[in-house]
């Protein structure tokens, strides 16, 4: 695709939007991108970076709003598509043959062939001249899960220049790389810049952002906030426009709870090898703790390791009072510490059963003797429960498929809380939910805490952190790097420890 | 990611419905093949004299007998996500050891050793499969070539006679005008019946199956119930296997050679899907009996059995494809 001059708008979005049911993940964003140029994305967890790049990358399509590239307008119905426009995406999850090679790879679904049989020796040229313009020290013969993460991506940014692409797009990609392997790759980026590719990045960290692109958008909820030059932008300027306004939620008033009274969790030097270390912190009957921290800081692993979900290599976990190494949820819900994971479809439900199955089957003791269902001892407990967190349903044998993600999550709820536990670990209350069950689901869970349960909550919605809870815990990185009290504790103070720049004075 | 008012979702605030069309669509499914297994009796009736005879009927349920035991137990280890590819291989060589031990102590130490075998056969491959994290699929295949070497090891690869001829009493013993045989699977059926809807193994068996990971958060032992199934499932074999070493007084280590493969189709073709979480004893028995009618059919018909493995196999295909079909226009 020759004849492209280097100024003009490459990619442009005009109106898009994107829903998913009736949540809007982008709401009428309008952006250009420049040709030849390093254009960074930034916003929040949720703010539509991941689904903007995923509509210019062809796997989803947007539901209203116009794309165009090199000023024609476009329509893909596949990254395929895309492709033949000349953009690539470089996922965050690597996609590529782990057992094959990494000449293999580049050319997978471009291969030098003739009739389908395969011309080796024209193959390898081309990789030795990919080699050439790119500078990578990759062996073309090596296998692809032997490589460094560093190395594999070096493969994908092949694999997209051996198709041609003009228009790259990396999410996250130093997120997995040492200091060396991050600068190498600003290297790369900048020179692929200046051959003219256009490359649209997206970055939680603000410091490579500025140092590296030339243009930031920021996006916050799914619209869009400004477009500058990163020359004019600073870390805490960036901050602010993500930021925007506080917003109004109302929470419930959370109740005080007793400073003094023994923890009835006490963590010390948690360590899960490659997902957390060191994490310490305790936790008293009666409060909320929430747990803020960007994706992929090694919230969710915290909670799963303290319940048993997964091994902890290090560390301690103290349980009113006593040392306990639960192996597995099962022996943690005995004891009274419950886990509502954070998707419900994937590691809370069982979709295709129904919704009294689900709510009874962490306590199915309760419901039945000597190993015998007892029908009406369930369908008693799962009425109470469904009364007490309003689960609307047609009936108790409907699958659970069949109600609302607000419901369903109600369900999720009702099923940690039949045994009474003592502590409930909640990852994402009302993630897909709608605003009404939201508001519904912050009052349970203050109601719970007024009661007596201490209850952590991890949540990448910050107002729904801070609006819940007694004390915020900051991951960053897999560690935790502050300890808020809820009077110290507002978004800009989380946010600089989450993403890890200084706080504005 | 904030409060902003939203615009109504598409879930409404009153429990879903589901379409019109998906009703139809589950019904069909449900019930389809007892419809079908129905016009199949119906059709026998009226094509043939001979069908609707009390011998003729009696000898299609000694036939299903061995199947839709295996098939039964089965059952349970498809729901809970597992799949039991030895249970033939089991079948033949706890027969095999339940005869030499008959043999060489008494029947009735034959049968209980027999069993036994069949269990721990079974719990070896519930170990594989969970702790040991073979795919079910290719670590019961495995065992099941190992098991079939056992088996011929052990016989010799020749036949194996019954010396005591009480043994045969394990079959044939006339209970109310049925063998005992049938008997013994009337009350496998139910007795897996019963575990699956009635007791809290089942409702573990059903989440183990239906959603591996969201069971194990919910605290069920998802590694013990899946190694329960498969160890049923081998003391299951193994009683069909001593039930037809009894009826000819006789073994060898080719016994049962195709019967797992029937058994699995009689699972599929009752309805229950194939990826676990969902089933139940009624649909397999409805399979088991549509084969077992089928078969009947063949020959009462004259029809050369050649073509029968055909029948059954296009039946497979249509029973398996339309629940696929099905869930795919359901979601």
């Amino acid at each position: 695709m020759g004849g492209a001059v280097p100024g003009q708008v490459h990619v442009g979005l005009q109106g898009v939007s994107k829903r998913y049911g009736g949540v809007h993940a982008v709401r009428d964003v309008s952006l250009e991108i420049v040709r030849g140029t390093v254009h960074a994305l930034v916003g929040e967890n949720g703010a539509g970076k991941s689904t903007i790049s995923k509509m210019i990358a062809g796997v989803t399509a947007p539901s209203s709003g116009t794309l165009t590239v090199a000023g024609s307008e476009v329509e893909f119905a596949s990254p395929r598509q895309a492709l033949a426009s000349g953009i690539a995406m470089i996922d965050q999850e690597l996609a590529m043959v782990p057992g094959r090679s990494v000449i293999d790879n580049v050319f997978l679904g471009v291969e030098s062939a003739r009739g389908g049989v395969l011309r080796t020796r024209e193959q390898r040229a081309r990789f030795d001249e990919l080699i050439q313009r790119t500078g990578f020290d990759l062996d073309g013969d090596a296998q692809v899960r032997t490589l460094r993460v560093a190395a594999q991506q070096q493969v994908e940014i092949l694999r997209a220049i051996a198709r041609e692409a003009e228009f790259l797009i990396m999410d996250e990609p130093t997120a997995p790389l040492t200091q060396v392997e991050s600068d190498q790759l600003y290297e790369i980026i900048a020179a692929l810049r200046d051959g003219g590719t256009t490359i649209l990045y997206i970055s939680h960290f603000l410091d490579e952002v500025l140092q590296i692109s030339d243009t930031v958008t920021v996006m916050r909820d799914g619209q869009h906030v400004s477009t500058t030059a990163a020359a004019d932008e600073t870390e805490a300027s960036l901050v602010r426009g993500m930021l925007g306004r506080a917003l109004e939620l109302n929470f419930p008033e959370p109740q005080r709870c007793a400073p003094d009274a023994v923890p009835i969790l006490e963590v010390s030097g948690l360590c899960a090898a490659g997902r957390v270390a060191d994490v310490t912190f305790d936790l008293r009957p009666g409060e909320i703790v929430g747990m803020a921290g960007l994706i992929g800081s090694g919230r969710t692993e915290v909670l799963r390791a303290i319940c048993g979900a997964d091994p902890r290599d290090e560390g301690e976990v103290r349980f009113a009072g006593k040392p306990v190494s639960w192996r597995s949820p099962r022996a943690a819900i005995a004891d009274g510490l419950v886990l509502l994971p954070e998707s419900r479809k994937e590691d809370g439900l069982v979709m295709m059963r129904s919704i009294a199955e689900n709510a009874v089957m962490a306590q199915l003791d309760r419901v039945s003797r000597f190993g015998i269902v007892r029908p009406d001892r369930q369908r008693a407990e799962v009425t109470r429960l469904m009364e007490d967190l309003d689960v609307r349903a047609s009936s108790q044998d409907a699958p659970v498929s069949s109600l609302s993600g607000g419901n369903q999550q109600k369900v999720l709820f009702a099923k940690c809380l039949m045994g009474e536990p003592k502590v409930l670990l909640i990852d994402e209350p009302t993630r897909g939910v709608d605003v009404g069950a939201k508001r519904a689901i912050y009052e349970l869970i203050v109601g719970l805490a007024a009661k007596g349960m201490a209850i952590v909550v991890v949540s990448s919605e910050l107002e729904e952190v801070l609006g819940l809870a007694h004390r915020v815990l900051v991951m960053r990185r897999g560690r935790m790097v502050a300890e808020l009290d809820a009077s110290e504790a507002d978004e800009e103070t989380v946010l600089a420890h989450a993403f890890g720049t200084a706080v504005a004075a | 990611m904030t409060a902003h008012p939203v615009s109504p979702t598409t879930d409404p605030p009153t429990p879903a419905r589901p379409s019109a069309r998906g009703l139809r669509m589950s019904t069909l499914r449900d019930y389809g093949i007892v419809v079908f297994f129905l016009a199949l009796f119906v059709g026998l009736s009226l094509g043939t004299d001979t069908f609707l005879t009390s011998s003729n009927l009696k000898n299609v349920v000694d036939g299903a007998v061995a199947m839709g035991l295996l098939a039964c137990a089965g059952t349970l280890v498809i729901i809970a996500g597992g799949f039991d590819l030895s249970a033939g291989a089991i079948f033949a060589v706890s027969a095999i050891i339940g005869v030499e031990v008959s043999n060489s102590v008494s029947p009735v130490a034959g049968i209980a050793v027999g069993i036994l075998v069949g269990c721990v056969l079974g719990l070896i491959n519930g170990l594989l499969c969970t702790v040991g994290r073979i795919n079910h699929f290719v670590g019961t295949l495995g065992t099941s070539i190992a098991y079939g070497g056992m088996a011929t090891a052990i016989s010799g690869s020749g036949l194996l006679l019954i010396e005591d001829p009480s043994f045969a009493n394990v079959a044939n013993t006339q209970v109310l005008g049925f063998n005992l045989s049938t008997w013994i699977l009337v009350a496998v059926a139910l007795f897996c019946a019963f575990l699956l809807n009635r007791t809290t193994f089942g409702r573990h068996t059903f989440g183990t199956g239906g959603n591996l990971v969201a069971a194990r958060l919910s605290g069920v032992p998802v590694n013990r119930t899946l190694i329960a199934t498969y160890v049923l499932s081998g003391g299951v074999a193994a009683t069909a296997g001593l039930i037809v070493a009894a009826r000819s007084l006789s073994v060898s280590a080719t016994t049962g050679a195709n019967i797992v493969f029937d058994a699995l189709a009689a699972i599929l073709i009752g309805g229950n899907s194939v990826l676990g979480g969902e089933g139940a004893i009624w649909r397999t028995i409805i399979g088991v009996f549509i084969l077992a009618l089928i078969s009947n059919g063949f020959n009462l018909l004259g029809v050369d059995p050649l073509y029968q493995q055909i029948v059954n196999g296009t039946i497979i295909l249509v029973a398996v494809g339309a629940d696929a079909w099905v869930r795919r226009t359901h979601t």
